[in-house]
């Protein structure tokens, strides 16, 4: 295994997917190292779910490569798929099953040892105590949110992929979980790939920031450098100059 | 933090069926919905039967044979119904993507279903046949040994169907949902489940003998009317199911694998 590959914990490579005529994702490659947060930014139809969804193995790609953990996602996606975890707003946990019972069975899933101490843990960390008897279905959308946490770390992973974690939260409670976010990367080292698009949440959280249009990679660096580059206050700014096209990078685009 | 990921596991496979106990324990109607056409359809075949050798004269109720049928139909029928429920309650949840990027190996996830099928049939069937002693005197558990044989060729053929069909709607979404319901209908008149197949014209006896569950029904009037097991008959139909394994199987890998080429998988729900 070569250094790169050793700190590497997503590489794409000319990875495309074609619905017929429509072109989702054009040929984009990037890699991301280990131990990093990196954003996923673009307006609707960017291509990010699709990019998200062959990253998961979700989708096979029409072309090229996604290789997680040095895995194929399209060939050998169970080498890694234990080691990763994913959360969307779009995907629910089963509404009759009460937060405990979701997360034992995830625990079951994902070949987690002491299962009860785990979900333990983990309500202990996302305060999910006074509803771990409830039924997921009848919480609030913020609880809904933690909840889902809880299940996306239930295998304490390695790759973490977040579909706008966020979205639809209060600011506070959002606030919140972008700090558990914060302190799971640095407790464990643990690599997280972040779609979303609350600027704010990005320029935060993000080391670096993959900008996407129409299934191309448009721009990619640190959202500092973003900012600087594009002369803007803000990556919200810089995210309406490329999405509408608006002006070119002050210094060189695409890393 | 899982360490490894053996490629079949029986804990995960424990752990969707526990996910579905879960669920049926938590919902009443569910419970009630499983036993609910099971105990009216029986109710339905056993006071026709009563009625027709009230006027006839005829041995009818002596056979039992439309009492025995309707039960083994609803096997066959509840057998593969079970299976995709047990799927569609994942696409309803909108919990399959949590599915499948979980370790959670394909064979698993049906091997689970099968064994929630056969879950769901025993909480529906099982007092529909005590019902059926008590109102009509129909005892089929007294069918004896050939009765295992009748249950694992039918659940074999509605796993087979049922395969086929949680295929369907995973790769042309909830749209398929109504096949669920209606596919295993076309059985109903070929498999000559409440008449011999001689009943049929020549050619279509052909096309009867084919199906799987045409053997059971033919065994199963061998049994109750001759008390005859016919032990050929259900070697038949075993020969057949493999058949017909082997082509649901091949039919959830091809269209999941098409379902994973489409990206319907990351858009699942009503």
């Amino acid at each position: 295994m070569d250094t790169k590959t050793a700190h590497t914990a997503i590489e794409a490579d000319g990875l495309t997917k074609h619905y017929g005529e429509s072109i989702a994702v054009g040929g984009i490659s990037f890699l991301i190292n280990q131990g990093s947060i990196t954003g996923l930014l673009g307006g609707n139809g960017a291509g990010k779910t699709t990019t998200i969804g062959m990253i998961m193995g979700l989708i096979t790609p029409t072309s090229g490569s996604v290789k997680v953990l040095g895995a194929d996602m399209a060939r050998e996606r169970y080498r890694s798929l234990h080691r990763m975890n994913f959360e969307s707003p779009y995907v629910d946990l089963p509404h009759r099953l009460t937060v405990r019972q979701n997360l034992t069975v995830f625990g079951l899933l994902y070949g987690v040892v002491e299962i009860a101490n785990r979900v333990a843990q983990l309500a202990a960390d996302l305060e999910l105590n006074e509803f771990l008897d409830r039924q997921a279905g009848k919480l609030s959308a913020g609880q809904k949110t933690r909840v889902a946490l809880a299940k996306s770390l239930i295998n304490e992973p390695d790759i973490l992929v977040l579909d706008e974690p966020t979205a639809s939260l209060d600011p506070d409670t959002a606030d919140w979980i972008r700090g558990h976010l914060e302190h799971y990367r640095s407790s464990r080292g643990a690599t997280i790939l972040l779609a979303s698009h609350n600027m704010l949440e990005v320029e935060r959280l993000c080391d670096r920031v993959i900008m996407m249009k129409r299934g191309a990679i448009v721009d990619d660096d640190a959202p500092e450098h973003l900012i600087s580059r594009y002369g803007r206050q803000s990556l919200e700014e810089v995210f309406l100059d490329v999405a509408r096209g608006r002006r070119e990078p002050a210094s060189e685009g695409v890393k | 933090m899982s360490l490894h990921s053996p490629a079949f596991s029986f804990r995960r496979i424990g752990a969707m069926v526990l996910r579905h106990w879960y669920l049926l324990r938590s919902s009443w109607p569910r419970l009630f919905e499983l036993m609910y056409w099971p105990a009216v359809q029986m109710f339905m075949w056993g006071f026709l039967q009563l009625g027709i050798t009230q006027q006839s004269g005829m041995l009818v109720a002596a056979t039992s044979t439309f009492l025995a049928a309707f039960l083994l139909w609803d096997v066959l029928f509840r057998g593969q119904l079970g299976y995709s429920m047990s799927f569609l309650e994942e696409m309803w949840a909108r919990n399959l993507p949590n599915l499948m990027i979980s370790p959670l190996r394909p064979v698993e996830f049906v091997v689970s279903l099968m064994i929630m099928s056969v879950i769901r049939l025993s909480v529906g069937f099982l007092p529909v046949t005590v019902l059926a002693i008590w109102f009509f005197g129909f005892n089929l558990w007294a069918l004896g040994i050939g009765l295992a044989a009748f249950f694992a060729n039918l659940f074999f053929t509605g796993w087979a169907v049922g395969m086929f069909c949680s295929g369907l709607v995973l790769r042309n979404g909830m749209g398929a949902e109504g096949l669920t319901w209606s596919l295993m209908f076309i059985l109903l008149p070929l498999t000559c489940v409440y008449y011999p197949v001689t009943t049929l014209p020549v050619w279509l006896q052909a096309i009867a003998w084919s199906l799987p569950p045409t053997a059971v029904f033919e065994g199963m009037r061998a049994l109750v009317i001759n008390h005859v097991f016919r032990a050929d008959l259900m070697l038949w139909a075993l020969g057949l199911n493999a058949l017909w394994l082997a082509a649901g199987a091949t039919s959830f890998v091809v269209l999941l694998r098409g379902a994973r080429e489409a990206g319907s998988m990351i858009s699942v729900g009503e």
